[in-house]
C-alpha cells in the first residue's frame, strides 16, 4: 500500500500499526509524543487506545494482553519519565519472553544529547532489557522500523522491542509504503532442527525406564499444547511444569504431575533427582526451578528442547540439545519414540502426592477452623469459575498460592510475572488479559502490598468498565518477605507489617463494587456475589496474618530439600 | 576451571550503539575486557570487533552465545592463541638527549625489530609490532635505560588459522531463510 500524498511520521506509525494487525494500544500521552496522539485521534476506529493511569501499568497491561492472546502487545508513551516508568514492564517482558512493541516519544533530533526537557537516553537504557531497541530520527524510517520491530518482537524467542521516536520525525511528512519484515540477515529466529539431534534424544527416551518431562512456556509460545499431549501420551511420560508453563497441560490431565520449583509440588521436585531421562521442553532451568545446580538431576541424561541457542548449556549441561520450535520438535520426536507404558514409575509419584496432601494441602486448602487461608480462597474461586477462568497474580505468596491451587482447563490461563517477580504486575496485567480475552472470566489475586503498587489502575478499570474480578488476599504483611524473616531472619519482621487503607472504600471512590470478608462462612456467598455479572468487583479477604507457603525449597539448596512446615 | 586469554571475534552490522550492546554483556557478568579493537571488515558494511578476555572457557562460551544472540550481530566466536595469527602494535616516546647519550642504538633496532617513526631535537618515537610480551620487553628495556615519556599499545588484531571462514559460511547459510 502506497500513498500518493505525503503524510506525517505520526500517521505513518498509525498506518503501520494497522498493517501489522494491531487493534489495541495501551498508553499515556505527553509532550514528546503529542503529534502521534494527534494522529491517533483520527484512527480510533482501527486502534482502541486504553489510557492507563501510569506508564508501568500500560506496559504490564500490554504484557497481559500479549500473554493471553498470543499477539504483540503495543504501548505508546512519551519521553523521559514516561520511558523510565516503562522500564520495569519492559524488563519483565524480556525475562518472560513476552512480545511487545513499546513506542516512546523523544525530543527532536537536533536536541539529542543536550539534556533537553524530558530527554533521556532511551536506547542506551533499554538495550540490556530489550530484544531490540532503535531510535527513529526521520519520517522515512518509521514504516521500516515498525515492520522490523514487529518481526523481531514476535519471531523466534519473543521479547520486547523499543522504538524511540524523535518528535521531528513524528511531524515530518513523507510517502507511506508498507513492507512487512520477514528476514534480517544477522538474525536467525528459529534455528534449524537437526535430524541427528532428534535421533539421539529419541534413543535416550526409548531406553528410559523413568523418563520425565519438564514443561516450560516454550510450549505455550509455540502453540504446541496438542503436540505436547501426543508426545507425553505415546511414551507414557509424566510431566511437571514451570511457573510460566502452567496451564500448557490441563490440571486434570493424567500425566500432569504438578508444579516445579521452590514452592512447587513435592513429587515433581523429588522426581527430578530420581528420573533417568529428563526432557526439558521450552524451559530455561531458572534457579527457582533447579536450586543448587551441583546436585540437580545428576543421575539423569538430559534432553533440552529450546528455540534459543544461548539457553543450551547455560545453567545445566545437557546430553542431547534440540534446537527448534516446540511445534516442530515435539511431533518429530513423537514420530521417533516407541509407544511405552511406565505405570510403575508414574505410580511412584503417588506417595509424595499423598504426603503433600496430608502435610500441606489439607491445612491450606481445606481448613475447618482458624482464620481464612489464601489457598482456600483461590481454590473456591477456581471452583466457582469451573476452572476455566484466567488467573492473574501479583507477586509473592498470592502468586505461589495462585499457581499451586488454581486449576486450569485451557492454555494461557495463568498470567504472572515469573522472571522479574514484579510486585504491582497483577492489576494492570489483568486489564490487558481482559482486553485480550474479553469472553473469559479474569480473576486477579493480589496481596495487600502489591495491589497498592499499581492501585491507580482502578481508574483504568472504571473508565473502560472492564469486568475484572479482583481479590486482595490481605494479611496486613508483605507476606513472602515476612515468611523469609520468620524462617531465615529469626522472626525479625523488619518493615513488612502494613497499615492498610479501606480497600473497598477506595474501590467505591472509583465506582467499583466491592466487599470485605474475614470469616469462612462468608466466603462462598462473597464469591457468588463477585461473579454474579460481568462488572468489575473487588473482594477483600482478610486471611491469616502469618500464613506460610509450603512446600519450600530454601534458595540455593538441593531440589529434594523440601520443607513441609511440620 | 582454568583461566586463560581468549580472543572473541564479533562481526556486526554497522549500526549505532553496537559497541554498547556488546560491552554490557561483559559488564553484567563483571568481566573486564583486556583489549578491544574495532574496524571495518573485508566485507563492506560489516564491522569486526576483536576482544580479548582473561577467563575460563565456560564463561567465554556463554558470553559469546549472548553476543551472538543480539539482533545486529552477524557472528561471534572465540579462539585460543594457538588457533590464531595475532598482533599488537606499540608506540614509545623517549627523550632525544637521553637516547643520544647512550651512543649507539643499532642493537635495539635489530634485536627488537623496531622502527623510528619520528625524530626531532626533543623526542624520538619508536614503533614495535608483536605479541604482548615482545612489546612489553622493549618497554621494560627503554624504561630501565632512557625512560619512556609516553607509551601506547593497541588492542589485539587477529586472523584465524582455520580453513573454515565462519562469517562467509554464515552469510551463505542464512540465504536459505530469506523468503
Amino acid at each position: 500500500m502506497e500513498t500518493k500524498n505525503k503524510i506525517s511520521g505520526g500517521e505513518i506509525l498509525m498506518r503501520s500499526l494497522v498493517e501489522e494487525g494491531v487493534d489495541t494500544i495501551f498508553g499515556y500521552p505527553g509532550g514528546a509524543i503529542m503529534p502521534v496522539f494527534d494522529a491517533l485521534f483520527d484512527y480510533d476506529k482501527h486502534l482502541n487506545h486504553i489510557l492507563t493511569r501510569h506508564e508501568q501499568g500500560a506496559v504490564h497491561a500490554a504484557q497481559g494482553y500479549a500473554r493471553v492472546s498470543g499477539k504483540v502487545g503495543v504501548c505508546l508513551v512519551t519521553s523521559g519519565p514516561a520511558a523510565t516508568n516503562a522500564i520495569t514492564g519492559i524488563s519483565d517482558a524480556m525475562l518472560d519472553s513476552t512480545p511487545l512493541v513499546v513506542i516512546t516519544g523523544q525530543v527532536v533530533a537536533s536536541l539529542l544529547g543536550t539534556d533537553a526537557f524530558q530527554e533521556i537516553d532511551v536506547v542506551g537504557i533499554t538495550q540490556p532489557v530489550t530484544k531490540w531497541s532503535y531510535q527513529i530520527r526521520r519520517a522515512e524510517d518509521v514504516a521500516w522500523a515498525v515492520a522490523r520491530a514487529f518481526y523481531i518482537a514476535r519471531s523466534g524467542r519473543p521479547g520486547p522491542v523499543v522504538l524511540d521516536f524523535a518528535k521531528n520525525a513524528q511531524v515530518q511528512e513523507t510517502n507511506f509504503e508498507y513492507k512487512p519484515c520477514t528476514f534480517i540477515r544477522s538474525y536467525i529466529p528459529v534455528p534449524e532442527m537437526k535430524p541427528e539431534q532428534i535421533e539421539l534424544a529419541a534413543s535416550l527416551i526409548n531406553n528410559a525406564k523413568k523418563p520425565y518431562a519438564l514443561v516450560g512456556q516454550g510450549v505455550v509460545l509455540g502453540n504446541a499444547e496438542p503436540e505436547l499431549k501426543k508426545f507425553l501420551e505415546k511414551a507414557d511420560i509424566p510431566a511437571a511444569w514451570t511457573l510460566l508453563g502452567a496451564s500448557a497441560m490441563p490440571t486434570d490431565f493424567r500425566l500432569n504431575k504438578g508444579m516445579l520449583g521452590m514452592h512447587g509440588n513435592v513429587a515433581p521436585n523429588m522426581k527430578t533427582n530420581e528420573c533417568d531421562v529428563l526432557i526439558a521442553i521450552g524451559m530455561r532451568f531458572d534457579d527457582r526451578v533447579t536450586g543448587d545446580l551441583n546436585t540437580y538431576a545428576k543421575q539423569a541424561k538430559i534432553i533440552h528442547i529450546d528455540i534459543d541457542a544461548a539457553e543450551i548449556n547455560k545453567n545445566v549441561t545437557v546430553d542431547a540439545p534440540i534446537l527448534g520450535t516446540t511445534k516442530e520438535v515435539l511431533p518429530a520426536l513423537t514420530a521417533k519414540i516407541h509407544t511405552a507404558q511406565h505405570s510403575e514409575w508414574i505410580d511412584s509419584f503417588n506417595e509424595y502426592e499423598e504426603k503433600e496432601f496430608e502435610k500441606v494441602i489439607l491445612r491450606e486448602v481445606f481448613p475447618t477452623s482458624g482464620e481464612l487461608t489464601m489457598g482456600e480462597v483461590i481454590h473456591k474461586v477456581s471452583e466457582a469459575t469451573n476452572h476455566s477462568a484466567i488467573c492473574v497474580t501479583d507477586v509473592g505468596q498470592n502468586q505461589m498460592m495462585g499457581a499451586r491451587y488454581f486449576k486450569f482447563s485451557q492454555t494461557r490461563s495463568l498470567i504472572t510475572s515469573g522472571g522479574l517477580g514484579t510486585m504491582g504486575f497483577g492489576l494492570p496485567a489483568a486489564i490487558g488479559a481482559k482486553m485480550g480475552a474479553p469472553d473469559r472470566t479474569v480473576c486477579v489475586f493480589s496481596g495487600d502490598g502489591g495491589f497498592q503498587m499499581t492501585i491507580q489502575e482502578l481508574g483504568t478499570i472504571m473508565q473502560e468498565q472492564l469486568g475484572i474480578k479482583m481479590i486482595i488476599l490481605n494479611n496486613h504483611f508483605l507476606g513472602m518477605v515476612r515468611q523469609w524473616q520468620e524462617m531465615f531472619f529469626d522472626e525479625r519482621y523488619s518493615f513488612t507489617e502494613m497499615l492498610n487503607p479501606d480497600f473497598v472504600t477506595i474501590a467505591k471512590g472509583y465506582r467499583i463494587e466491592g466487599t470485605e470478608i474475614r470469616k469462612r462462612e462468608e466466603l462462598n456467598d462473597a464469591i457468588t456475589d463477585m461473579l454474579k455479572d460481568d462488572k468489575p468487583y473487588l473482594l477483600v479477604v482478610n486471611v491469616e496474618k502469618k500464613g506460610m507457603v509450603y512446600p519450600m525449597i530454601p534458595a540455593g539448596t538441593c531440589v529434594t530439600n523440601i520443607l513441609l512446615g511440620d | 576451571m582454568e583461566k586463560k586469554l581468549y580472543t572473541i571475534t564479533v562481526f556486526s552490522e554497522n549500526t549505532v550503539g553496537l559497541l554498547g550492546q556488546i560491552t554490557i554483556i561483559f559488564t553484567r557478568r563483571g568481566f573486564n575486557i583486556e583489549t578491544l579493537s574495532v574496524s571495518q571488515s573485508a566485507l563492506e558494511g560489516i564491522h569486526k570487533f576483536t576482544i580479548t578476555l582473561f577467563s575460563d572457557e565456560n564463561s567465554v562460551r556463554k558470553v559469546v552465545q549472548q553476543i551472538d544472540k543480539r539482533i545486529d550481530i552477524l557472528k561471534a566466536y572465540y579462539n585460543t592463541d594457538d588457533e590464531l595469527v595475532y598482533q599488537e602494535i606499540a608506540l614509545y616516546k623517549v627523550a632525544t638527549d637521553k637516547l643520544l647519550a647512550l651512543g649507539s642504538i643499532e642493537s635495539w633496532i635489530r634485536d627488537h625489530n623496531t622502527r623510528i617513526l619520528e625524530m626531532n631535537e626533543n623526542f624520538v618515537v619508536f614503533q614495535k609490532a608483536g605479541h604482548y610480551d615482545e612489546t612489553q620487553r622493549f618497554f621494560d628495556e627503554l624504561s630501565q635505560t632512557v625512560g619512556v615519556l609516553q607509551f601506547i599499545r593497541s588492542g589485539r588484531v587477529s586472523i584465524t588459522k582455520s580453513k573454515v571462514e565462519r562469517l562467509s559460511d554464515m552469510l551463505e547459510d542464512i540465504k536459505k531463510y530469506e523468503r
